[in-house]
């Protein structure tokens, strides 16, 4: 016979203190899926000013004093910026190591591993962006 | 007979397609930093030089199907989070064609501004 269960809300986010490891990796994973979805719309809106830039003058573009290119050095030259950059990279290096484990998973490879793959995800996502803060950074002071 | 407890949608199509745009941007989301922060510096960035690779069929297709994929994979992601927070009924449609319509206006977006870039005339 079948029944149904209502089994409430997947998350309880009122119960963190009881979450184990395989619960804040689905929740690190949302979390991180929320801010790249966010910001690739900001990003087409920057973007976007390529619109009117295509329209100027060939010397402007070959000055970049078009609206692209300003609006991108100017944003490039605030440090906040710059720091954003990194908090984004490393956003999206944990979706994509953690994103890669949960598709091993769903493969059901390394499935007695799942706890030490989502620490290694956590560790490798620290050393990547560690390594690339200089080559974010470079050229903002 | 087997009875069914699983709470997929029966043949499990979003799902696959989920995981299919995930393995396409693991691989083109690496490729899109390396090139324009580890190759092409961020302070660099001019107007001609986008336009210089995006006048490439081979780059401009594989922005446009970034973009697509980038925006299916996100926003089908923000509807999984948003049912699992218990969105159900008039609510959930209301979301789902909100969804549905704001991935229409990025992906248009983008398109025109490419075609910006690519000297396409429709922009």
């Amino acid at each position: 016979m079948s029944q149904s269960y209502n089994r409430g809300l997947i998350e309880d986010f009122g119960r963190w203190r009881e979450f184990e490891a395989g619960m804040w990796a689905w929740i690190f994973h949302k979390f991180t899926g929320w801010v790249l979805i966010g910001y690739l719309f900001t990003h087409i809106a920057v973007l976007s000013t390529g619109i009117p830039a295509a329209g100027a003058s060939e010397a402007a573009l070959m000055a970049g004093e078009d609206v692209y290119t300003q609006t991108i050095v100017s944003l490039e030259e605030l440090l906040l910026v710059r720091i954003l950059e990194v908090g984004l990279l490393a956003v999206a290096v944990f979706h994509m190591l953690n994103g890669t484990r949960l598709l091993l998973v769903d493969l059901g490879v390394g499935l007695d591993a799942q706890d030490k793959s989502f620490y290694a995800s956590l560790i490798l996502t620290g050393a990547i962006t560690v390594a690339s803060v200089p080559t974010f950074i470079a050229g903002a002071f | 007979m087997a009875e069914r407890y699983s709470s997929f949608e029966k043949g499990g199509r979003m799902w696959l397609i989920q995981r299919i745009t995930a393995v396409f941007l693991l691989v083109v989301l690496a490729f899109h930093f390396f090139l324009l922060h580890f190759v092409h510096h961020a302070d660099e960035v001019s107007f001609l030089a986008s336009a210089g690779r995006m006048e490439q069929l081979s780059y401009y297709s594989l922005m446009i199907l970034f973009l697509v994929t980038a925006t299916f994979h996100g926003v089908n992601g923000v509807y999984n989070a948003l049912i699992n927070q218990g969105l159900t009924g008039t609510k959930r449609t209301v979301i789902k064609w909100t969804l549905v319509a704001a991935s229409a206006v990025l992906i248009v977006q983008g398109i025109r501004t490419a075609n910006a870039w690519a000297g396409i005339g429709l922009y």
